[in-house]
């Protein structure tokens, strides 16, 4: 809402010299925010004056122009010129060549003079031109920045004015004034006015303030005018569309007379553009009394106007000129036409107010919150009125406000007012709210006193009792405030006006608390553990493509993952939720690359969202009241299961090349040790096999699973064709884990194993095997076989070639054994290695070399 | 057998004067070697076989045996002498040999390499971890909840009526089918009412997480972000223990100077409702006030929602924005850099913030 200071002065006590910074600082205060400041000044400076043309030459171009050398009057005949500086003629005279042809000798125009700045940081001197020194400008609202209009300058007589020669124009033209943008919460419409606005000014600052509802003499009763009547037969939540409809008539008006300067300025700083002077009342009233209101047409009225629903298959063309098909929940305005207009959200186009226009209905109507949002919503037409109406406007100014435009009609469109008028509707019932003496002091931590309880709100406008026995006091919410329904609305007015300021500070104090729980802790070690290993923590967003999660999202049985859809995303190539952190972080490796960053080692911990089963609830339990148990089941169990992954993508080299270093190309091993490197922070073995996945190598691709044999991730080099595809280089490799899944599988205690002290016996083996036998599974078959003596067992040479047969290879495993009461003999390792070295015979045919 | 060197005269074991002179001779040769090389010579020249002491020495079993005592007595302290000088000058010289080898092994420290990749945790995170430590170290909890959420938790049971502007306002993604009532988080806000449907009052959690709104990303706007949102449940909590709280860690953030300050706003799940502003005596252009979030005493609406008897029990509640936070805080000017996961901007943080 923008608030020109001129306006605000009227109803609140402004000082003098308070800028609209000043303003802003006094209204933050009460809870609106400030959001900009229109102030004409900032672009345009002076001199700017009345001038009169002395005499006008018309002097034909050779480039088939014609332009008009001018003798303007800038200081009244007889009078010195005060003014001095380059370009400014002693005799009060300036020569001014002009281009725009709709003027005359005589007419009085607005001269910018030489030193003055017009917006877009324009400087108006004297200069050569045409073979003349132009010494200023004959300026269009255009050119001063207050209107759109440029198909001529600016002449003042049309726009009724006769000022005196010299004139400072800027003030003719209201430049002077400037606007406080300040942002209104949704709870207030009332401060989308000047009258609601300078009330609260008052508030902050503890001025007066005068309603200018209360300046407006309206009649306390009408009747006899338009026919008008309430037909809601479908209401919203039991509330009719519209409880009051005030008509009022006003005839013999001239629509095309100017609208007065003072207006347009005022309108213009409000942000609203002058169109006509019947409109331009319309506009300001609701301006200054919140009030939307609306002109027709009396004479394109046809029989008496009904509000009603729409019905099915119903058009509009609205002011905008377009027709919409209208909805049968859209409040309508209708006459025996058809519909006029869409209540609160925009009038018809049929029934107009034109140049033409002599005769005025004019509407102040009030219509329900819900209803008017419903409509703008679906016809996407956010508009000054439905604005308002939408966050509540006061059911008693309808009334107040139509006098209003009716007396702005007669005083400056030169109507006659109708005597009959038409006022039909019911009032809601007051809100009266029973507040307990010291609830506001308990709520807010200020021990009000009762002076500052009713202070506060009588200033409101609430008529404050004090109550019955209890003491509590029995408040009715003034009618423009729709927000006040509760204790706790009204403890909230208390404090705002008494001063957010003024609370205290005291510290609560929390009951024991368990720490962050076991997850929480499992999460953040294993991040800070990924970022010690030398990886960097990225944070991806989660929209990705279809493509991207048919790649990456795997469900168990291999197939791609079904993703949720987005109904309004950002872009529709990324429309889905991510079922995979990969595509994020690849997508971030790329960028990376295209930055000259091509050694890297990313990971990153996220959500990803799989659906399965029932997906979201097909209603939602009303607000206020606490579901049933089987209502917040239903709740929980259609939020998709959204686990925590933790990813990773190595590109390029494990670290940057050095003098005296040599750094090593990242493989596929690299991306399964960070897979153990997050099972080691957790504790939790991750079980490695051969994988297949269509993201990965199919050869270099490792299915990581838990003991339990569920799957928890994968690790391994990425495909070279979806490198290539993704300009990535080749040999990247990647993991993506089930963080979720591992903590969960992480022991809650481990049990100590007995240190024995010992000698160790250690004994080497080869067994020559088939290529396509998986060495972890050879060496738990060791394992297995060696038993309780065995401390531990390790790989540590893979060969194939000379003196091995052909798809077989030889695999070295280290054994090293141990007892626990005795120093083993030679013979008994001996014994258990051949026990370890049998299962592998009987398991995979192995043959010791 | 008499194979001596030529010309030169074997002393007499019994001369001292000659023995002596070699001795002498000796240790002047072991004193004069100037490396272990020379030293080996010399040695070999003094106590090598062919040596005139070792020659001499060898006299003595040639001796009457009333003589070898006294020869004995005489080599014996002579090629000690010799010896002890060997082992003093070999000590000397292998200490200078190793102190040459370190000089020697001399590297430029300057040039090292950095074999080991430098990590870094996103700041993001790194802020959201030091917030919950604090709130942890006040014996608060920290809750979590689901991205994607029923728009019940999101919306209706924090008191957004279903057609006021504030539920528009808030620039939702929906998920499809729309009829499922499912959207993506737009406030950290469900975690507060999952809370207080599954803890015990009195409840105090922070709830950090992501959140997500329907902008388009530019230097201050993204369409994923991270807040956190604090929630205290008790009896007869006011909001002055909202503004103590608020200070409390707002010192625990930003020193003991810091200052905050609430003003009048709305939000619809609490009633009163402030913004919070911080005093930021390091902004660019001059100490301002920051806008920093919102906060409040929760809507009984709210309470109730959760099966929470408001006339029992009280509560607040306040969020903020980690992106702003660390905007401000870390002085970061553009909000893409928060987002685009150039690692350059993680690196430059480490492991801290």
């Amino acid at each position: 809402m923008r608030i020109p200071l001129s306006w605000l002065r009227e109803f609140a006590q402004v000082p003098a010299d308070a800028t609209a910074e000043d303003v802003m600082a006094e209204l933050v205060k009460v809870g609106f925010e400030e959001e900009a400041v229109h102030r004409p000044t900032d672009e345009l400076k002076g001199p700017i004056v009345v001038g009169q043309v002395l005499s006008l030459v018309k002097e034909p171009q050779s480039n088939g122009k014609t332009i008009n050398w001018c003798q303007v009057r800038v200081v009244p005949e007889g009078q010195e010129q005060t003014l001095t500086g380059k370009g400014i003629d002693p005799s009060g005279v300036q020569g001014i060549i002009c281009g725009a042809h709709n003027f005359v000798e005589g007419d009085k125009v607005v001269v910018t003079l030489p030193g003055a700045v017009l917006p877009g940081d324009f400087h108006i001197s004297a200069r050569k031109t045409y073979g003349h020194l132009s010494a200023g400008m004959i300026a269009s609202v255009r050119e001063l920045g207050i209107g759109e209009d440029h198909d001529g300058i600016l002449v003042l007589s049309r726009i009724g004015l006769d000022p005196e020669i010299g004139t400072d124009a800027m003030s003719l033209l209201g430049l002077y004034d400037e606007a406080a943008e300040i942002n209104v919460t949704p709870d207030r419409g009332y401060a989308f006015s000047i009258r609601g606005v300078a009330r609260e000014y008052a508030h902050a600052t503890g001025t007066v303030f005068t309603d200018p509802a209360a300046k407006v003499n309206a009649p306390v009763a009408l009747s006899g005018g338009y026919g008008v009547k309430l037909n809601d037969d479908a209401p919203i939540y039991g509330k009719p569309g519209c409880d009051r409809f005030v008509a009022r008539t006003v005839r013999g008006v001239d629509a095309t007379r100017p609208t007065p300067l003072w207006m347009v300025s005022r309108l213009r700083l409000a942000g609203i553009r002058s169109i006509s002077l019947p409109v331009d009342i319309s506009n300001y009233v609701m301006l200054e009394l919140g009030q939307p209101n609306h002109c027709y047409d009396l004479d394109k009225l046809s029989g008496d106007i009904v509000v009603r629903r729409a019905v099915a298959g119903e058009k509009i063309t609205t002011l905008d000129d377009k027709v919409r098909a209208l909805d049968v929940e859209d409040l309508l305005i209708t006459d025996d036409s058809g519909a006029i207009g869409i209540a609160g959200v925009m009038g018809g186009a049929n029934t107009e107010v034109s140049d033409s226009t002599t005769n005025i209905l004019v509407e102040a109507a009030h219509f329900d919150e819900v209803s008017i949002g419903r409509s703008r919503r679906r016809h996407k037409l956010p508009s000054e009125a439905s604005k308002r109406f939408e966050r509540g406007v006061d059911w008693q100014v309808a009334n107040v406000a139509a006098q209003r435009v009716v007396d702005l009609l007669v005083e400056l469109a030169g109507g006659t007012a109708d005597e009959a008028g038409t006022d039909v509707g019911t009032a809601p019932d007051a809100v009266t709210i029973e507040l307990p003496a010291n609830y506001a002091a308990s709520r807010i931590g200020i021990d009000f006193t009762e002076e500052q309880i009713t202070g506060s709100l009588k200033d409101l406008g609430a008529i404050v009792l004090k109550g019955g026995v209890s003491g509590s006091y029995v408040v009715t919410a003034p009618s423009w405030r729709n927000d006040l329904e509760t204790k706790e609305d009204l403890s909230e007015e208390i404090a705002r006006l008494v001063g957010y300021d003024n609370i205290p500070a005291t510290l609560p104090v929390a009951p024991p608390g368990r720490g962050l729980t076991r997850t929480q802790q499992q999460k953040r070690r294993v991040v800070q553990a990924l970022a010690d290993a030398g990886l960097t923590e990225v944070l991806s967003y989660p929209f990705v493509s279809k493509a991207a999660n048919d790649t990456f999202g795997v469900a168990e049985e291999g197939a791609a993952r079904t993703a949720l859809k987005l109904a309004n995303p950002i872009s529709e190539e990324h429309g889905y939720l991510r079922t995979s952190v990969l595509p994020g972080l690849i997508e971030v490796a790329r960028r990376n690359h295209s930055r000259g960053f091509r050694d890297l080692a990313l990971f990153e911990a996220g959500s990803v969202f799989l659906p399965d089963g029932q997906l979201g609830t097909a209603s939602i339990p009303p607000l206020g009241v606490k579901p049933s148990a089987e209502v917040l089941d239903g709740l929980y169990d259609g939020v998709p299961d959204q686990p925590l992954h933790i990813a990773a993508v190595l590109t390029g080299h494990d670290s940057p090349a050095a003098a005296a270093h040599t750094p090593r190309a990242w493989d596929w091993a690299d991306a399964l040790d960070v897979a153990r490197l997050v099972g080691d922070v957790l504790g939790v073995e991750l079980v490695v096999s051969q994988g297949s996945h269509q993201a990965f190598h199919p050869g270099r691709a490792a299915q990581l699973a838990l003991r339990s044999g569920d799957i928890v991730g994968y690790a391994g080099e990425l495909h070279p064709k979806l490198l290539a595809a993704h300009d990535m280089p080749a040999r990247s490799v990647a993991l993506e884990l089930n963080a979720d899944a591992l903590f969960d599988a992480a022991a809650d205690v481990i049990v100590a194993k007995h240190i024995s002290g010992f000698p160790v016996a250690t004994q080497d083996v080869a067994l020559v095997v088939p290529q396509d036998v998986p060495a972890d599974a050879v060496l738990a078959a060791l394992r297995e076989g060696a038993g309780e003596l065995l401390e531990d067992v390790a790989l540590f040479d893979v060969y194939a070639g000379q003196g091995i047969e052909d798809g077989k290879k030889s695999l070295a495993f280290g054994l090293r054994f141990r007892a626990t009461d005795r120093t083993l003999t030679a013979d008994e390792a001996s014994e258990a290695r051949e026990a370890a070295v049998a299962v592998a015979a009987e398991r995979f045919g192995a043959v010791q070399r | 057998m008499t194979d001596t060197l030529p010309g030169a005269a074997i002393p007499n074991p019994l001369d001292e004067a000659a023995i002596t002179a070699a001795v002498e001779e000796a240790v002047a040769a072991i004193a004069a070697a100037s490396s272990l090389e020379e030293l080996k010579a010399v040695r070999l020249a003094h106590t090598g076989e062919k040596s005139p002491l070792s020659l001499a020495n060898r006299e003595i079993g040639g001796l009457p045996k009333e003589q070898k005592a006294a020869a004995g007595k005489l080599m014996g302290s002579s090629r000690g002498r010799v010896n002890q000088a060997l082992a003093a000058r070999t000590a000397v010289l292998e200490a200078e040999n190793d102190a040459r080898i370190l000089v020697e092994e001399t590297v430029d420290v300057t040039a090292a390499p950095r074999r080991r990749r430098a990590g870094a945790r996103h700041p993001l995170s790194t802020l959201q971890d030091r917030v919950a430590d604090i709130f942890v170290g006040m014996g608060w909890e920290i809750a979590e909840g689901p991205e994607v959420e029923s728009e019940w938790f999101n919306f209706d049971a924090l008191n957004f009526k279903p057609d006021h502007p504030a539920r528009e306002m808030q620039d939702t993604f929906f998920v499809e089918p729309p009829e499922a009532h499912l959207l993506m988080r737009t406030h950290t806000s469900p975690v507060q009412v999952r809370s207080m449907l599954e803890r015990e009052v009195p409840i105090y959690v922070l709830c950090p997480g992501k959140v997500f709104r329907t902008d388009e990303l530019d230097a201050t706007h993204t369409p994923v972000f991270h807040q956190f949102e604090g929630l205290a449940i008790d009896k007869k909590l006011s909001m002055a223990d909202l503004r103590g709280t608020l200070e409390h860690f707002a010192r625990q953030m930003f020193g003991d100077e810091a200052q905050i300050r609430l003003r009048p706003n709305y939000f619809p799940f609490t009633e009163p409702s402030a913004e919070l502003d911080i005093w930021h005596p390091g902004a660019k252009g001059g100490p301002r006030w920051i806008e920093w979030g919102g906060c409040g005493m929760v809507n009984p609406n709210v309470l109730r929602a959760a099966g929470i008897d408001p006339d029992e029990y009280s509560g607040f509640a306040f969020g903020m924005g980690i992106e702003r936070t660390l905007m401000f805080r870390n002085e970061v000017g553009d909000m893409r850099d928060m987002i685009e996961g150039d690692v350059r901007f993680s690196e430059h943080f480490g492991m801290e913030i």
